[in-house]
């Protein structure tokens, strides 16, 4: 298991790596998800699957999209095709895709083993993670849904000075 | 299932948020910083849920959902202001708007 963190924490700081000296958006964005996906790996291999969960579906997904969406929005003009066109070579693509096979790979070898079946005792599970969320952490998901709150306000005003073309 | 020494977690955690700071500081472009950004808070939770996994408590995951928390209401917030920026100024390097007299 040791090992298995030791890939996956490998992983996480390669793509990182690869990620801050990227010249393009969108190949950092690819090492950024694959890093974010490698980190979600070593909270599993930590015994944390609830919140291995959560970073793929929150990090590596809505908040990766969120991301490509700007991007997206930022490349509207006429060199944008040729752009397109250079990113589908391989030698965008194969350097996250690589990354991604060796965590693929990894994941394979514990569900072979048999590790994800039968967790360790050390393993904090969904159920332990919410009953204390909602007991003694009650006020400080009410502040997290204050904070949400206050972001979208934040995202809608400046949203709307974008669209005015303030 | 061997436990994962508590060093090694924390170890990965401070190379993380080292690699983001480096990226904050030596990219120019702000989306790239803010990638950086997300990086350094996502080694935040790193460290909560390696420490939370030493100790067998749930504490350090709730910790690791608060920052998730904080890390997708800034996103979003910066994003919007990159979009504004970019409208504004026409690029998106960080060193063109550092009078931010609008």
């Amino acid at each position: 298991m040791n090992a298995m963190f030791a890939i996956a924490a490998g992983i996480a700081v390669l793509a990182t790596v690869m990620m801050i000296t990227r010249p393009s958006a969108v190949h950092a964005l690819l090492y950024l998800t694959v890093s974010l996906l490698a980190v979600a790996m070593v909270f599993f291999v930590l015994g944390a699957p609830f919140a291995a969960a959560l970073e793929v579906i929150i990090y590596a997904g809505a908040i990766m999209v969120l991301f490509v969406f700007v991007v997206m929005m930022l490349n509207i003009g006429g060199e944008a095709e040729a752009l397109e066109n250079d990113w589908l070579k391989p030698a965008a693509w194969i350097g996250p895709s690589a990354l991604a096979l060796l965590l693929a790979l990894e994941l394979g070898t514990l569900a072979a083993s048999g590790s994800l079946a039968r967790p360790a005792a050390a393993v904090i599970g969904p159920q332990a993670v919410g009953i204390a969320l909602t007991g003694p952490y009650m006020l400080a998901v009410e502040i997290a849904s204050f904070l949400l709150l206050a972001a979208v306000v934040a995202a809608f005003h400046l949203g709307r000075a974008v669209m005015r073309g303030v | 299932m061997t436990a994962i020494p508590l060093d090694q977690g924390l170890g990965l955690a401070a190379a993380l948020f080292a690699l983001g700071l480096a990226g904050v500081l030596v990219r120019r472009n702000l989306l790239f910083m803010l990638m950086s950004l997300e990086v350094m808070l996502n080694a935040a939770g790193v460290a909560f849920v390696v420490a939370g996994a030493r100790w067998a408590a749930a504490d350090g995951q709730i910790m690791f959902i608060l920052v998730l928390t904080f890390a997708a209401s800034e996103v979003s917030v910066g994003l919007a202001l990159i979009l504004l920026m970019h409208r504004r100024n026409s690029t998106l390097d960080a060193d063109a708007s550092y009078h931010l007299r609008g």
